[in-house]
Protein backbone atom coordinates (compact mmCIF):
# COMPACT_ATOMS: atom_id res chain seq x y z
CA UNK A 1 0.00 0.00 0.00
CA UNK A 2 0.93 3.22 -0.24
CA UNK A 3 0.13 6.66 1.53
CA UNK A 4 1.36 8.40 -1.36
CA UNK A 5 -1.06 10.47 -3.66
CA UNK A 6 -2.06 13.84 -4.92
CA UNK A 7 -3.18 15.85 -1.86
CA UNK A 8 -2.67 19.55 -0.44
CA UNK A 9 -3.91 21.44 2.49
CA UNK A 10 -5.66 25.03 2.22
CA UNK A 11 -5.42 27.36 5.45
CA UNK A 12 -7.34 30.38 5.74
CA UNK A 13 -5.55 32.25 8.67
CA UNK A 14 -6.72 34.79 11.14
CA UNK A 15 -6.13 37.90 10.59
CA UNK A 16 -5.83 41.12 13.34
CA UNK A 17 -5.07 44.83 13.75
CA UNK A 18 -4.33 45.04 17.89
CA UNK A 19 -5.90 48.11 18.70
CA UNK A 20 -7.28 49.04 15.53
CA UNK A 21 -11.20 47.06 16.31
CA UNK A 22 -12.20 49.06 12.58
CA UNK A 23 -10.03 47.88 10.64
CA UNK A 24 -11.89 45.70 7.70
CA UNK A 25 -10.76 42.10 7.90
CA UNK A 26 -11.19 41.60 4.02
CA UNK A 27 -9.45 44.81 2.77
CA UNK A 28 -6.84 43.64 5.45
CA UNK A 29 -6.73 40.11 3.78
CA UNK A 30 -6.21 41.86 0.17
CA UNK A 31 -3.13 43.60 1.30
CA UNK A 32 -1.84 40.62 3.34
CA UNK A 33 -1.63 38.94 -1.15
CA UNK A 34 -0.35 42.62 -1.80
CA UNK A 35 2.27 42.48 0.94
CA UNK A 36 3.53 39.08 -0.36
CA UNK A 37 3.78 40.11 -3.85
CA UNK A 38 5.12 43.18 -3.58
CA UNK A 39 8.01 41.92 -1.36
CA UNK A 40 9.25 38.69 -3.16
CA UNK A 41 11.20 38.27 -5.46
CA UNK A 42 11.05 38.89 -8.72
CA UNK A 43 8.43 36.23 -10.88
CA UNK A 44 8.34 34.46 -7.44
CA UNK A 45 4.37 35.13 -7.74
CA UNK A 46 1.90 36.27 -10.54
CA UNK A 47 1.19 40.06 -10.62
CA UNK A 48 -2.05 40.72 -9.22
CA UNK A 49 -3.21 42.16 -13.00
CA UNK A 50 -2.93 38.15 -13.93
CA UNK A 51 -5.99 36.21 -13.08
CA UNK A 52 -7.56 33.27 -11.69
CA UNK A 53 -8.74 31.27 -14.54
CA UNK A 54 -12.39 30.23 -13.19
CA UNK A 55 -13.51 28.17 -16.15
CA UNK A 56 -13.41 24.61 -14.70
CA UNK A 57 -14.79 25.93 -10.89
CA UNK A 58 -17.98 24.21 -9.86
CA UNK A 59 -18.56 24.59 -6.29
CA UNK A 60 -22.13 24.32 -6.24
CA UNK A 61 -21.74 20.60 -7.90
CA UNK A 62 -22.71 17.93 -5.27
CA UNK A 63 -20.79 14.97 -5.46
CA UNK A 64 -23.99 12.99 -4.70
CA UNK A 65 -25.16 13.59 -8.41
CA UNK A 66 -27.42 17.09 -8.28
CA UNK A 67 -26.32 20.80 -8.51
CA UNK A 68 -27.69 23.12 -6.25
CA UNK A 69 -29.24 26.24 -8.01
CA UNK A 70 -27.73 29.25 -7.94
CA UNK A 71 -30.43 31.03 -6.61
CA UNK A 72 -30.74 29.15 -3.50
CA UNK A 73 -27.17 29.18 -2.80
CA UNK A 74 -26.12 31.59 0.38
CA UNK A 75 -23.73 34.45 -1.27
CA UNK A 76 -20.65 32.86 0.95
CA UNK A 77 -21.00 29.70 -1.21
CA UNK A 78 -20.31 31.52 -4.65
CA UNK A 79 -16.44 31.56 -4.67
CA UNK A 80 -16.38 31.69 -8.86
CA UNK A 81 -17.29 34.87 -9.56
CA UNK A 82 -14.02 37.04 -10.31
CA UNK A 83 -13.80 40.15 -7.70
CA UNK A 84 -10.96 42.56 -9.32
CA UNK A 85 -11.24 43.80 -5.74
CA UNK A 86 -10.09 40.95 -4.24
CA UNK A 87 -6.52 40.05 -4.74
CA UNK A 88 -5.49 36.71 -6.13
CA UNK A 89 -1.78 35.74 -6.64
CA UNK A 90 -0.36 32.12 -7.78
CA UNK A 91 3.08 31.56 -6.41
CA UNK A 92 6.02 29.88 -8.19
CA UNK A 93 5.68 27.48 -5.51
CA UNK A 94 2.28 26.65 -7.41
CA UNK A 95 0.33 27.68 -4.60
CA UNK A 96 -2.58 30.20 -4.96
CA UNK A 97 -2.21 32.74 -2.43
CA UNK A 98 -6.00 34.90 -2.11
CA UNK A 99 -8.87 36.05 -0.31
CA UNK A 100 -11.25 33.79 0.64
CA UNK A 101 -14.07 35.42 2.41
CA UNK A 102 -12.77 37.58 5.10
CA UNK A 103 -9.23 35.69 5.24
CA UNK A 104 -6.29 35.60 3.96
CA UNK A 105 -5.95 31.92 2.75
CA UNK A 106 -2.98 29.75 0.96
CA UNK A 107 -3.54 27.06 -0.62
CA UNK A 108 -0.50 24.88 -1.05
CA UNK A 109 0.44 23.29 -4.51
CA UNK A 110 -0.71 19.30 -5.21
CA UNK A 111 2.33 17.00 -3.26
CA UNK A 112 2.27 13.68 -3.60
CA UNK A 113 3.67 12.55 0.02
CA UNK A 114 2.90 13.37 3.45
CA UNK A 115 6.20 14.45 4.18
CA UNK A 116 5.64 17.14 0.74
CA UNK A 117 2.40 18.29 2.36
CA UNK A 118 4.39 19.30 5.44
CA UNK A 119 6.93 20.93 3.74
CA UNK A 120 4.71 23.32 1.14
CA UNK A 121 2.15 23.93 4.77
CA UNK A 122 4.86 25.45 6.46
CA UNK A 123 6.15 27.33 3.07
CA UNK A 124 3.04 29.06 3.57
CA UNK A 125 3.50 30.15 7.12
CA UNK A 126 6.79 31.46 5.75
CA UNK A 127 4.58 33.45 2.59
CA UNK A 128 2.25 34.79 5.89
CA UNK A 129 5.29 35.98 7.74
CA UNK A 130 6.46 37.52 4.84
CA UNK A 131 3.61 39.72 4.02
CA UNK A 132 3.10 39.97 7.66
CA UNK A 133 6.73 42.16 7.63
CA UNK A 134 5.93 43.69 4.83
CA UNK A 135 3.23 45.89 6.43
CA UNK A 136 5.07 46.04 9.78
CA UNK A 137 7.87 47.65 7.86
CA UNK A 138 5.38 50.58 6.69
CA UNK A 139 4.19 50.87 10.34
CA UNK A 140 0.67 48.38 9.46
CA UNK A 141 1.27 45.56 12.18
CA UNK A 142 -0.95 42.84 10.42
CA UNK A 143 -0.79 40.07 12.77
CA UNK A 144 -1.78 36.34 11.43
CA UNK A 145 -2.55 33.20 13.13
CA UNK A 146 -2.67 30.13 11.49
CA UNK A 147 -5.73 28.97 13.60
CA UNK A 148 -9.50 28.17 12.88
CA UNK A 149 -11.49 30.17 15.81
CA UNK A 150 -11.54 33.17 17.41
CA UNK A 151 -13.40 32.03 20.52
CA UNK A 152 -16.30 34.13 19.96
CA UNK A 153 -18.91 32.16 17.46
CA UNK A 154 -16.84 32.40 14.04
CA UNK A 155 -14.61 29.70 12.51
CA UNK A 156 -12.36 29.54 9.49
CA UNK A 157 -10.66 26.56 7.62
CA UNK A 158 -8.05 24.81 6.81
CA UNK A 159 -8.78 22.04 4.50
CA UNK A 160 -6.79 18.85 3.61
CA UNK A 161 -7.81 17.63 -0.14
CA UNK A 162 -7.21 14.36 -1.87
CA UNK A 163 -7.00 12.98 -5.19
CA UNK A 164 -9.24 9.85 -4.86
CA UNK A 165 -10.57 7.45 -7.96
CA UNK A 166 -14.10 8.49 -9.16
CA UNK A 167 -14.74 5.01 -9.50
CA UNK A 168 -14.97 4.55 -5.50
CA UNK A 169 -18.74 4.98 -4.46
CA UNK A 170 -19.50 8.10 -2.93
CA UNK A 171 -21.57 6.09 0.14
CA UNK A 172 -18.20 3.95 0.70
CA UNK A 173 -16.43 7.48 0.87
CA UNK A 174 -18.86 8.52 3.87
CA UNK A 175 -19.27 5.20 5.81
CA UNK A 176 -15.31 4.70 6.11
CA UNK A 177 -14.47 8.18 6.87
CA UNK A 178 -16.90 9.65 9.50
CA UNK A 179 -15.70 7.19 12.54
CA UNK A 180 -11.98 7.86 11.29
CA UNK A 181 -12.49 11.70 11.35
CA UNK A 182 -14.30 12.23 14.02
CA UNK A 183 -11.02 10.27 16.17
CA UNK A 184 -8.64 12.16 13.83
CA UNK A 185 -8.18 15.00 16.08
CA UNK A 186 -6.03 12.53 18.46
CA UNK A 187 -3.62 12.66 16.32
CA UNK A 188 -3.49 15.91 14.81
CA UNK A 189 -5.62 18.49 17.00
CA UNK A 190 -4.83 22.04 17.57
CA UNK A 191 -6.55 22.42 21.28
CA UNK A 192 -8.54 25.00 21.93
CA UNK A 193 -9.51 26.72 25.48
CA UNK A 194 -13.58 26.65 25.78
CA UNK A 195 -16.42 24.47 25.20
CA UNK A 196 -18.92 25.52 22.79
CA UNK A 197 -18.88 27.57 19.65
CA UNK A 198 -18.83 31.12 21.73
CA UNK A 199 -16.46 29.21 24.60
CA UNK A 200 -19.54 29.21 26.92
CA UNK A 201 -18.29 26.60 28.91
CA UNK A 202 -14.41 27.27 30.24
CA UNK A 203 -12.02 24.11 29.61
CA UNK A 204 -9.68 22.80 27.00
CA UNK A 205 -10.63 20.38 24.09
CA UNK A 206 -8.29 18.59 21.32
CA UNK A 207 -9.85 20.06 18.70
CA UNK A 208 -10.32 23.29 17.59
CA UNK A 209 -13.16 22.79 14.67
CA UNK A 210 -15.09 20.18 16.75
CA UNK A 211 -18.07 22.24 18.13
CA UNK A 212 -18.54 23.98 14.29
CA UNK A 213 -19.44 20.61 12.68
CA UNK A 214 -23.05 20.43 12.59
CA UNK A 215 -23.64 17.83 9.83
CA UNK A 216 -22.85 14.26 8.82
CA UNK A 217 -22.70 14.82 4.95
CA UNK A 218 -22.96 18.70 3.33
CA UNK A 219 -22.24 20.62 0.35
CA UNK A 220 -21.84 23.79 2.95
CA UNK A 221 -18.59 24.84 3.58
CA UNK A 222 -19.21 28.07 5.48
CA UNK A 223 -22.86 26.87 7.33
CA UNK A 224 -23.81 23.82 8.47
CA UNK A 225 -20.38 22.37 8.15
CA UNK A 226 -20.33 18.34 7.91
CA UNK A 227 -17.59 15.71 8.54
CA UNK A 228 -17.67 14.74 5.17
CA UNK A 229 -18.09 17.41 2.34
CA UNK A 230 -19.95 16.51 -0.66
CA UNK A 231 -18.39 19.53 -2.71
CA UNK A 232 -17.80 18.02 -6.26
CA UNK A 233 -15.14 19.94 -7.99
CA UNK A 234 -12.62 17.75 -8.91
CA UNK A 235 -10.34 20.57 -10.75
CA UNK A 236 -9.57 17.19 -12.87
CA UNK A 237 -10.77 15.15 -15.12
CA UNK A 238 -14.46 14.56 -13.85
CA UNK A 239 -14.55 11.19 -15.26
CA UNK A 240 -11.45 9.89 -14.00
CA UNK A 241 -11.14 12.08 -10.91
CA UNK A 242 -12.65 12.77 -7.26
CA UNK A 243 -11.44 15.69 -4.97
CA UNK A 244 -12.31 14.48 -1.65
CA UNK A 245 -12.22 17.90 0.24
CA UNK A 246 -12.36 17.77 4.37
CA UNK A 247 -12.91 20.82 6.37
CA UNK A 248 -13.57 19.19 10.24
CA UNK A 249 -9.37 19.62 10.24
CA UNK A 250 -7.30 21.79 12.43
CA UNK A 251 -4.59 24.33 11.02
CA UNK A 252 -1.47 22.54 12.66
CA UNK A 253 1.80 24.09 13.39
CA UNK A 254 3.62 20.49 14.34
CA UNK A 255 4.96 18.61 11.47
CA UNK A 256 4.43 15.53 13.34
CA UNK A 257 0.57 16.74 13.58
CA UNK A 258 0.11 17.59 10.11
CA UNK A 259 1.87 14.48 8.55
CA UNK A 260 -0.36 12.21 10.59
CA UNK A 261 -3.14 14.11 9.75
CA UNK A 262 -2.82 13.67 5.77
CA UNK A 263 -1.46 10.88 5.89
CA UNK A 264 -3.31 8.35 8.15
CA UNK A 265 -6.20 9.79 6.17
CA UNK A 266 -4.54 8.80 2.56
CA UNK A 267 -4.19 5.61 3.91
CA UNK A 268 -7.71 5.21 5.38
CA UNK A 269 -8.69 6.17 1.96
CA UNK A 270 -6.33 3.37 0.24
CA UNK A 271 -8.28 1.17 2.83
CA UNK A 272 -12.01 2.19 1.24
CA UNK A 273 -10.50 2.08 -2.35
CA UNK A 274 -9.20 -1.73 -1.26
CA UNK A 275 -12.94 -2.27 0.54
CA UNK A 276 -10.72 -3.21 3.50
CA UNK A 277 -11.67 -0.48 5.58
CA UNK A 278 -13.16 -1.19 9.42
CA UNK A 279 -16.93 -1.59 9.50
CA UNK A 280 -17.51 0.98 12.25
CA UNK A 281 -21.19 2.54 11.92
CA UNK A 282 -21.36 5.42 14.97
CA UNK A 283 -24.97 6.21 16.60
CA UNK A 284 -24.28 9.85 16.58
CA UNK A 285 -21.27 11.19 14.68
CA UNK A 286 -21.83 14.36 15.09
CA UNK A 287 -22.53 14.71 18.62
CA UNK A 288 -19.26 12.46 19.00
CA UNK A 289 -16.99 14.20 17.65
CA UNK A 290 -17.91 16.71 20.39
CA UNK A 291 -17.34 14.13 22.87
CA UNK A 292 -13.82 12.87 21.94
CA UNK A 293 -12.38 16.36 21.78
CA UNK A 294 -13.50 17.43 25.21
CA UNK A 295 -11.82 14.30 26.92
CA UNK A 296 -7.67 14.46 26.41
CA UNK A 297 -7.57 11.39 28.93
CA UNK A 298 -9.39 9.43 26.06
CA UNK A 299 -11.56 7.58 28.63
CA UNK A 300 -14.49 9.40 26.46
CA UNK A 301 -16.39 6.52 24.43
CA UNK A 302 -19.00 7.23 21.11
CA UNK A 303 -21.43 4.29 20.78
CA UNK A 304 -21.43 2.18 17.79
CA UNK A 305 -24.52 0.70 16.19
CA UNK A 306 -23.67 -2.67 17.06
CA UNK A 307 -23.48 -1.63 20.56
CA UNK A 308 -20.19 -0.89 21.47
CA UNK A 309 -18.16 1.80 23.15
CA UNK A 310 -14.78 2.96 21.20
CA UNK A 311 -12.96 5.39 22.45
CA UNK A 312 -10.97 7.88 19.78
CA UNK A 313 -7.74 5.62 20.22
CA UNK A 314 -9.85 2.55 19.93
CA UNK A 315 -11.24 3.82 16.44
CA UNK A 316 -7.67 4.88 15.62
CA UNK A 317 -6.24 1.63 16.36
CA UNK A 318 -8.98 0.01 14.12
CA UNK A 319 -7.61 1.70 10.87
CA UNK A 320 -4.10 1.28 12.02
CA UNK A 321 -4.72 -2.62 12.31
CA UNK A 322 -6.67 -2.79 8.57
CA UNK A 323 -3.32 -1.38 7.39
CA UNK A 324 -0.99 -3.32 8.83
CA UNK A 325 -2.46 -6.03 7.68
CA UNK A 326 -3.33 -4.38 4.46
CA UNK A 327 0.70 -3.83 4.23
CA UNK A 328 1.41 -8.18 5.32
CA UNK A 329 -1.03 -9.42 3.00
CA UNK A 330 0.94 -7.56 -0.01
CA UNK A 331 -2.82 -6.73 -1.16
CA UNK A 332 -3.24 -5.35 -4.50
CA UNK A 333 -1.51 -1.56 -4.39
CA UNK A 334 -0.50 -2.47 -0.53
CA UNK A 335 3.52 -2.94 -0.94
CA UNK A 336 4.83 -0.32 1.63
CA UNK A 337 7.17 2.08 0.30
CA UNK A 338 8.99 4.58 2.49
CA UNK A 339 6.89 7.66 2.62
CA UNK A 340 4.08 4.56 4.13
CA UNK A 341 6.67 3.18 6.76
CA UNK A 342 7.41 6.59 8.13
CA UNK A 343 3.67 6.98 8.32
CA UNK A 344 2.62 3.65 9.83
CA UNK A 345 5.42 3.71 12.53
CA UNK A 346 5.01 7.57 13.38
CA UNK A 347 0.82 6.72 13.74
CA UNK A 348 1.67 3.51 15.93
CA UNK A 349 4.13 5.27 18.18
CA UNK A 350 1.99 7.63 18.83
CA UNK A 351 -1.37 5.70 19.36
CA UNK A 352 0.86 3.94 21.75
CA UNK A 353 1.61 7.09 23.68
CA UNK A 354 -1.37 8.62 23.72
CA UNK A 355 -2.70 5.33 25.66
CA UNK A 356 0.13 6.21 28.06
CA UNK A 357 0.59 9.33 28.82
CA UNK A 358 -0.64 11.65 26.80
CA UNK A 359 1.67 14.58 27.77
CA UNK A 360 4.92 13.40 26.43
CA UNK A 361 3.85 13.70 22.81
CA UNK A 362 4.35 17.88 23.25
CA UNK A 363 6.84 18.03 20.79
CA UNK A 364 5.00 15.93 18.07
CA UNK A 365 1.29 17.23 18.37
CA UNK A 366 -0.15 21.05 18.70
CA UNK A 367 -3.03 19.67 20.74
CA UNK A 368 -0.53 18.33 23.45
CA UNK A 369 2.31 21.02 23.21
CA UNK A 370 -0.51 23.86 23.89
CA UNK A 371 -2.12 21.70 26.44
CA UNK A 372 1.40 21.81 28.67
CA UNK A 373 2.12 25.04 28.33
CA UNK A 374 -1.88 25.88 29.34
CA UNK A 375 -1.22 23.53 32.27
CA UNK A 376 2.10 24.83 33.25
CA UNK A 377 0.59 28.42 33.46
CA UNK A 378 -2.49 27.50 35.35
CA UNK A 379 -0.69 25.58 37.76
CA UNK A 380 1.89 27.89 38.69
CA UNK A 381 -0.24 30.80 38.35
CA UNK A 382 -3.58 28.97 39.76
CA UNK A 383 -5.35 30.52 37.06
CA UNK A 384 -9.19 29.16 36.11
CA UNK A 385 -9.79 27.59 32.71
CA UNK A 386 -11.68 31.18 31.32
CA UNK A 387 -8.58 32.93 32.80
CA UNK A 388 -8.16 35.69 29.40
CA UNK A 389 -4.05 34.71 29.65
CA UNK A 390 -4.85 31.19 28.55
CA UNK A 391 -7.31 32.58 26.39
CA UNK A 392 -4.48 34.52 24.90
CA UNK A 393 -1.83 31.37 24.96
CA UNK A 394 -4.44 29.94 23.34
CA UNK A 395 -4.62 32.61 20.03
CA UNK A 396 -0.45 33.71 20.54
CA UNK A 397 0.31 29.63 20.41
CA UNK A 398 0.08 30.01 15.82
CA UNK A 399 1.14 33.28 15.68
CA UNK A 400 2.74 33.48 12.43
CA UNK A 401 5.68 35.95 13.79
CA UNK A 402 9.21 34.36 14.94
CA UNK A 403 8.89 36.62 18.37
CA UNK A 404 5.41 36.35 19.15
CA UNK A 405 4.46 32.72 18.24
CA UNK A 406 4.46 30.16 20.42
CA UNK A 407 4.68 27.82 18.60
CA UNK A 408 7.41 29.29 17.00
CA UNK A 409 9.24 29.99 20.37
CA UNK A 410 8.64 26.07 20.93
CA UNK A 411 10.42 25.11 17.67
CA UNK A 412 13.45 27.83 18.47
CA UNK A 413 14.25 25.99 22.08
CA UNK A 414 14.02 22.56 20.05
CA UNK A 415 10.82 21.56 21.93
CA UNK A 416 8.55 20.83 18.27
CA UNK A 417 10.04 18.32 16.30
CA UNK A 418 10.95 19.12 13.04
CA UNK A 419 10.81 16.62 9.96
CA UNK A 420 11.67 19.24 7.60
CA UNK A 421 14.47 21.72 7.70
CA UNK A 422 14.34 25.33 7.51
CA UNK A 423 16.15 25.64 4.82
CA UNK A 424 14.03 22.91 2.95
CA UNK A 425 11.30 25.04 3.82
CA UNK A 426 12.55 28.61 2.91
CA UNK A 427 13.29 26.68 -0.71
CA UNK A 428 9.38 25.83 -0.87
CA UNK A 429 8.57 29.23 -0.77
CA UNK A 430 9.56 29.76 -4.58
CA UNK A 431 10.14 26.07 -5.78
CA UNK A 432 6.91 23.94 -6.40
CA UNK A 433 7.27 19.80 -5.71
CA UNK A 434 8.73 18.12 -8.74
CA UNK A 435 5.88 15.45 -8.84
CA UNK A 436 2.95 17.12 -9.39
CA UNK A 437 1.04 19.64 -12.40
CA UNK A 438 1.88 22.06 -9.55
CA UNK A 439 5.79 21.91 -11.03
CA UNK A 440 4.31 23.30 -14.50
CA UNK A 441 1.94 25.58 -12.53
CA UNK A 442 5.18 26.86 -10.52
CA UNK A 443 7.91 26.83 -13.81
CA UNK A 444 5.72 29.03 -15.62
CA UNK A 445 5.29 31.90 -13.29
CA UNK A 446 9.44 31.82 -12.42
CA UNK A 447 9.86 31.45 -16.07
CA UNK A 448 7.54 33.95 -18.06
CA UNK A 449 5.99 36.28 -15.08
CA UNK A 450 3.53 38.87 -16.73
CA UNK A 451 3.37 36.62 -19.82
CA UNK A 452 1.29 34.03 -18.00
CA UNK A 453 -2.13 35.70 -17.94
CA UNK A 454 -4.35 33.25 -15.73
CA UNK A 455 -3.68 30.39 -14.07
CA UNK A 456 -5.82 27.71 -11.67
CA UNK A 457 -5.69 23.89 -10.18
CA UNK A 458 -6.12 22.65 -14.32
CA UNK A 459 -4.89 25.15 -16.27
CA UNK A 460 -2.44 27.84 -16.92
CA UNK A 461 -3.44 30.88 -19.57
CA UNK A 462 -0.29 31.59 -21.88
CA UNK A 463 0.56 34.60 -24.63
CA UNK A 464 1.21 33.24 -27.33
CA UNK A 465 3.16 34.60 -30.50
CA UNK A 466 0.53 37.30 -31.14
CA UNK A 467 0.09 38.12 -27.53
CA UNK A 468 -2.96 36.33 -27.68
CA UNK A 469 -4.04 34.27 -24.55
CA UNK A 470 -3.80 30.14 -24.88
CA UNK A 471 -5.30 27.88 -22.97
CA UNK A 472 -3.34 25.53 -21.64
CA UNK A 473 -5.08 22.47 -19.76
CA UNK A 474 -3.41 20.26 -17.27
CA UNK A 475 -6.32 17.60 -16.37
CA UNK A 476 -4.10 15.09 -15.14
CA UNK A 477 -2.67 15.98 -11.93
CA UNK A 478 0.08 13.84 -11.67
CA UNK A 479 0.93 15.09 -15.66
CA UNK A 480 3.14 18.30 -15.75
CA UNK A 481 5.81 17.35 -13.72
CA UNK A 482 9.36 18.42 -13.54
CA UNK A 483 10.54 15.19 -15.64
CA UNK A 484 8.39 15.46 -18.52
CA UNK A 485 8.76 19.44 -19.02
CA UNK A 486 11.90 20.97 -17.43
CA UNK A 487 13.85 20.60 -20.49
CA UNK A 488 10.91 22.30 -23.12
CA UNK A 489 10.41 25.02 -19.80
CA UNK A 490 14.41 25.40 -20.30
CA UNK A 491 14.68 25.80 -23.78
CA UNK A 492 11.97 28.21 -23.71
CA UNK A 493 12.60 32.10 -23.61
CA UNK A 494 9.19 33.25 -23.73
CA UNK A 495 5.49 31.79 -23.43
CA UNK A 496 4.91 31.98 -26.49
CA UNK A 497 8.33 29.15 -27.37
CA UNK A 498 6.78 27.57 -25.14
CA UNK A 499 3.49 27.11 -26.42
CA UNK A 500 4.56 26.26 -29.90
CA UNK A 501 7.01 23.06 -27.99
CA UNK A 502 3.97 21.65 -25.94
CA UNK A 503 3.18 19.07 -28.61
CA UNK A 504 6.78 18.22 -29.31
CA UNK B 1 -7.27 0.48 29.38
CA UNK B 2 -9.63 1.76 31.54
CA UNK B 3 -10.18 5.97 31.89
CA UNK B 4 -9.81 5.61 35.25
CA UNK B 5 -6.21 4.27 34.81
CA UNK B 6 -5.25 7.08 32.65
CA UNK B 7 -6.38 9.50 35.16
CA UNK B 8 -4.11 8.15 37.58
CA UNK B 9 -1.18 8.18 35.70
CA UNK B 10 -2.04 11.69 34.41
CA UNK B 11 -2.22 12.69 38.01
CA UNK B 12 0.49 11.43 40.10
CA UNK B 13 -1.30 10.95 44.07
CA UNK B 14 0.72 10.51 47.57
CA UNK B 15 -0.50 6.78 47.50
CA UNK B 16 0.59 5.75 44.35
CA UNK B 17 2.05 2.05 45.57
CA UNK B 18 5.33 1.75 43.97
CA UNK B 19 7.40 4.88 44.09
CA UNK B 20 9.32 6.05 40.87
CA UNK B 21 12.81 5.28 41.15
CA UNK B 22 15.22 8.11 42.26
CA UNK B 23 16.75 8.51 38.71
CA UNK B 24 13.15 9.01 36.87
CA UNK B 25 12.56 11.62 40.37
CA UNK B 26 15.91 13.88 39.00
CA UNK B 27 14.68 13.53 35.28
CA UNK B 28 11.26 14.57 36.30
CA UNK B 29 12.59 17.24 38.45
CA UNK B 30 14.89 18.58 35.32
CA UNK B 31 12.32 18.56 33.14
CA UNK B 32 9.86 20.64 35.80
CA UNK B 33 12.40 23.29 35.85
CA UNK B 34 13.05 23.26 32.32
CA UNK B 35 9.25 24.13 31.81
CA UNK B 36 9.19 26.53 34.40
CA UNK B 37 11.89 28.35 32.82
CA UNK B 38 10.37 28.27 29.27
CA UNK B 39 7.08 29.82 30.76
CA UNK B 40 9.60 32.52 31.95
CA UNK B 41 10.17 32.68 28.09
CA UNK B 42 6.94 32.73 27.04
CA UNK B 43 5.73 35.83 30.13
CA UNK B 44 8.07 38.06 27.74
CA UNK B 45 6.48 37.15 24.91
CA UNK B 46 3.09 37.21 25.79
CA UNK B 47 0.45 40.26 24.86
CA UNK B 48 0.66 42.39 28.06
CA UNK B 49 -2.81 43.33 28.12
CA UNK B 50 -4.06 39.55 27.70
CA UNK B 51 -7.96 40.81 28.42
CA UNK B 52 -7.80 43.13 25.96
CA UNK B 53 -6.37 41.43 23.40
CA UNK B 54 -8.67 38.51 23.83
CA UNK B 55 -11.65 40.51 23.54
CA UNK B 56 -10.16 42.30 20.61
CA UNK B 57 -9.42 39.18 18.80
CA UNK B 58 -12.76 38.64 16.50
CA UNK B 59 -12.71 37.25 13.47
CA UNK B 60 -14.98 36.78 10.95
CA UNK B 61 -16.36 33.34 10.07
CA UNK B 62 -14.70 31.43 6.86
CA UNK B 63 -15.40 28.06 5.24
Amino acid sequence: MTVRRVMGIETEYGVALPGQPAADPIMWSGRVVQGYVRSAATNASLPLTSGWDYADETPLRDARGFSMARALADVSQLTDVDDPMIANSVLSNGARLYVDHAHPEYSSPEVMSPLDAVRWDRAGELVMRQAADHWAQTGEPVRLYKNNVDGKGASYGTHDNYLVPRSVPFADLISGLLPFLIARPAICGAGRVGLGVASQGAGFQISARADYIEAEVGLETTLKRPIVNTRDEPHASPSVHRRLHLITGDATCADVGTLLKVGSTSAVLRLIESDRHPRIELVDPVAGARTLSRDPSFAATVLSTDGQRLSALDILEAYLVACREAVADEAPGWVADSDTQMLLERWQAVLDQLRVDPSQLGAQLDWVAKWNLLRGFKDRDDLSWNDPRLQLIDIQYSDVDLSRGLAAKLRAAGRLESLVSDEAVRAAMVTPPLDTRAWFRGACVARFGADVKAASWDSVVLLDRRSRPQRVGMPEPEGGTESIWADRIASSTTSADLLEHLSD
Amino acid sequence: MSGQEQQRRNTPEPEEPTPPAPAQVASEAKKDAELDSFLDEIDGVLETNAQEFVHGFVQKGGQ
